[in-house]
């Protein structure tokens, strides 16, 4: 495979151009990019990663308000087809330019069994080129939100893709591997220079670039540091400029550091508590013959025996912002006058439980990933010593992720600990997932079975509605039902953390997207 | 002769076969693989299918099974979570984490040695006492603590050297080395010394206490009488005679250098095998974690090998007495 030589000439002329007064970043993350290939997982660390590199047809701004990209412009034409005006002038780094063919190439691809953006896509019915300027995409049934939807959805180039025998994402089950995985070709602000995995990916950035890059880095070195403290001192000696996550127990020094400045902003995931509510009688507890969970007011006394500012300032050290809502801020449907917790108050709590028949309160097994979200162990054993003083007494069973998920995901268990981020920015994601009964798609991943009949009726509307302002009616008469109900109950967002040099300034993003077009380095 | 090595050879095959069964059979209880392959929306049955295509469902002596057969081509499947070769991935990361055991051998080796001696000659002077107690805090150390402390004195407070990775590499073929730069050796050496630090002080002690014993025979008490300098004493005929012993010990400890590596390459995120598997661990990547654990299991096997076929050449004795002891 010989690259072209306009490739090589575009190359060198941005190698010429940076020797003289590169400005170069460097910048470490806990983990790598497991791919280049921006469809074959969903997950921040690489999606991020190739957002630099690859382009979607919508994207988002810092506050993650939707904004063209490689679409200029989008309307819903029937209640099941978004019509879609293409950007000119666009070309892929090696010179290729985008066009109609491309994006319906891409949708296809992302729909292939090797893709893990299928989810984004599977409501696409048809993908139809009108001209070499406009796209249509029929739905099987209305989305209202589907260009938020599609923000994730990188746009590839056929031709290289074909040429590379990239035309499908890698399906592990085949055991073949292709070019897309370790090299790239996007329309992004920066074009992937070199690739050693799990040692450093180096970007430089796209001089053809078709819009305004705001910062000034020309070349970004990305390098992961899997251990803490490694990462803290790589960052503290000078050798990285800028490193995601810093971790909880070293931001307050980071702080002190004056070489330094950390920033922090909630992060969209919610953490939160579930409760098996279907089962007549628990799978692990010493209540035999009922649930208690059924129990509203068990529920609610849950809620209240737990002292969510403990947990905030002496468990996360103030990286969490405390929430009564299943979604946070920068979400849409997102409503902060409904974001107010029923007070911590174990009187309350043991008052409930014993109305409710356990005046002597009750023995439960709890459940709990140890090291998949900040401090979940920690934040399990605070839960299980505040549930004590009310007379609940909890098994807790911490452990890890890999064999916590399996476990909770068939449903053996009877009180767990979760974190969800809507993947699609929209709370229909989370009420869809988490909230709703259980049934077909529905409610896959809501583990105690909340039911509700009105808040299924309103979480099914709320999918298809396309008027706004009757949407967020209805989103929030389902999330007031669920919180006087209490369904679940949720903790905090935890806090992001980035950590940087003095020198170094970046938009941060709720959704932990580190987009190097908007870093400067003075 | 031949009898001998067919029969050290059929032991080896023995031991990989159960080395492999064992870490097959653990990784029943590693927890979910697919778990990590696919984003938190993909759907139970999505989950379900995947599992089944990749054979998870199968019992697990069929799974074994087909591990072998692939295993023995040199197929290690494809990495559930990195979408590429097993063995391109190893092959990746096998020359940084045999750079850093070699150079930290011979760290070891050239460091052992010379203070191995020095505390036997000088049994009561006060630097042998201490180098002897320095060492005792060298090994009761952890490795992690080790590494987190060199860090922080020489890269965060004095910055003189890098914290973290393996600096610039040339490659040749598919072997990279970070060797024939000045980057490179300042990448490596504060983890060749955290990783060298334990075997040095066994070494040291292991010298010392050989050449205790040696300098207490007779031939070097004729030796003196003949008039030798002491240095043609100490270095011609009792250290020579203390390193064989040495010599065995160091091949051995070389496969455990190899498989201590993982944290030490965790800590200064040296981009070798031992990070590999541990990452893999983390994720439950079992292919991965299979392979690593072979070709580690190998690595042991013919060192094991090699030196019980050097026993054989060196010592006479052996090759009359030998009925199927080993060391």
């Amino acid at each position: 495979m010989k690259p072209s030589t306009r490739f090589l000439v575009a190359a060198a002329a941005t190698l010429l151009a940076s020797a003289s007064h590169a400005v170069t970043l460097r910048t470490a993350d806990q983990g790598d990019a497991l791919s280049m290939d921006p469809h074959s997982l969903n997950e921040t660390t690489q999606l991020g990663f190739t957002a630099n590199v690859y382009e979607p047809l919508v994207t988002r701004d810092s506050k993650l308000a939707l904004k063209p990209a490689l679409a200029t412009e989008w309307k819903q034409s029937s209640p099941t087809s978004w019509v879609f005006t293409l950007r000119r002038g666009v070309s892929f780094h090696d010179g290729q330019p985008f066009t109609a063919d491309d994006v319906v190439f891409s949708f296809q691809r992302a729909a292939d069994p090797g893709s893990d953006l299928r989810g984004a896509v599977s409501q696409v019915k048809e993908v139809r080129k009108i001209d070499e300027r406009t796209i249509e995409i029929i739905t099987t049934v209305p989305l209202p939100i589907f260009p938020e939807m599609i923000t994730s959805l990188s746009m590839m180039n056929k031709a290289w893709c074909e040429a590379n025998g990239a035309a499908k994402p890698v399906d592990k089950r085949k055991g073949v591997e292709n070019a897309a995985s370790v090299r790239a070709n996007g329309t992004g602000p920066f074009r992937l220079r070199s690739r050693e995995p799990a040692v450093r990916t180096v970007l430089v950035r796209n001089q053809q670039y078709w819009g305004k890059i705001e910062g000034n880095v020309d070349e970004v070195v990305w390098t992961p540091i899997g251990n803490d403290a490694t990462r803290v001192a790589a960052l503290k000696s000078g050798e990285i400029d800028l490193m995601q996550p810093a971790p909880v127990q070293d931001v307050e020094r980071l702080k002190q550091d004056s070489n330094l400045t950390v920033l922090q902003g909630p992060e969209l995931r919610t953490i939160f508590l579930g409760m098996d509510q279907k089962r007549d009688e628990l799978l692990f507890s010493n209540v035999k013959g009922k649930n208690p969970f059924k129990d509203r007011r068990v529920r609610q006394a849950f809620f209240q025996a737990i002292d969510i500012e403990a947990i905030k300032t002496r468990i996360m050290r103030g990286a969490a912002t405390p929430t009564n809502l299943m979604v946070g801020p920068g979400v849409n449907g997102f409503l902060p006058e409904l974001n107010k917790r029923a007070p911590y108050d174990p009187e309350a709590s043991k008052k409930l439980l014993a109305e409710a028949g356990y005046p002597n309160g009750f023995e439960v097994k709890m459940n709990c990933p140890n090291d998949r979200y900040v401090n979940d162990g920690e934040i399990c054993q605070a839960v299980a010593g505040m549930l004590a003083r009310v007379g609940v007494k909890i098994n807790l069973e911490a452990e890890s992720k890999a064999t916590y998920f399996p476990k909770i995901l068939s449903r053996n268990t009877s009180f767990y600990l979760l974190g969800w981020t809507p993947t699609t920015y929209d709370v229909e994601n989370t009420l869809y997932n988490i909230m709703a009964t259980p049934t077909g798609g529905r409610g896959t991943f809501n583990l105690g079975s909340y039911s509700n009949a009105k808040f299924d009726e309103l979480t099914g509307k709320i999918g298809t509605e396309t008027d706004p302002p009757k949407r967020n009616a209805m989103i929030a008469e389902a999330m007031k039902l669920h919180a006087e109900e209490f369904g679940h109950v949720p903790l905090h967002q935890q806090a992001l953390a980035w950590a940087m040099r003095k020198n170094v300034t970046i938009d941060q993003r709720g959704d932990n997207i580190i987009l190097y077009r908007t870093a400067v380095v003075k | 002769m031949i009898a001998f090595i067919i029969r050290r050879l059929i032991q080896s095959i023995i031991v990989m076969g159960v080395v492999g069964f064992v870490a097959f059979s653990l990784f029943q209880f590693v927890g979910d693989p697919v778990l990590a392959m696919v984003g938190q929306d993909a759907t139970p049955e999505q989950r379900a299918e995947l599992r089944r295509d990749l054979g998870l469902d199968d019992p697990i002596p069929v799974q074994f099974a087909h591990f072998v057969g692939q295993a023995v081509q040199g197929d290690f499947g494809m990495s559930y979570r990195q979408s590429r070769k097993v063995s391109t991935l190893l092959k990746e990361r096998f020359p940084a984490t045999m750079e850093l055991s070699i150079v930290a051998a011979v760290l070891a080796l050239v460091v052992g040695i010379p203070m191995g001696v020095y505390t036997a000659l000088r049994r009561k002077g006060w630097l042998a006492n201490l180098l002897l107690a320095v060492s005792l805090i060298g090994v009761s150390l952890p490795v992690f603590l080790i590494g987190i402390l060199l860090i922080l004195v020489f890269a965060v407070i004095l910055g003189w050297l890098p914290s973290f990775g393996r600096g610039q590499t040339v490659s040749f073929g598919w072997w990279s080395t970070g060797l024939l730069g000045r980057d490179g050796w300042a990448h490596i050496i504060l983890p060749a010394i955290t990783l060298a630090l334990f075997q040095t002080t066994l070494i040291m002690r292991l010298v010392r206490a050989e050449m205790l014993e040696v300098l207490r025979t007779d031939y070097i008490k004729f030796a003196r009488a003949r008039g030798l300098s002491d240095r043609a004493v100490y270095f011609g005929h009792a250290l020579r005679n203390t390193l064989v012993p040495v010599i065995t010990i160091t091949g051995l400890q070389l496969g455990a250098i190899i498989a201590f590596a993982i944290i030490t390459e965790t800590v200064f995120q040296w981009p070798g095998m031992g990070l590999l598997f541990i990452q893999s661990v983390q994720v439950a990547d079992i292919p991965i974690m299979a392979a690593y654990l072979c070709l580690i299991a190998l690595i042991f096997v013919t060192i094991n090998l090699v030196v019980d076929l050097l026993y054989f050449v060196v010592d006479p004795r052996l090759r009359v007495e030998r009925a199927g002891s080993s060391h």
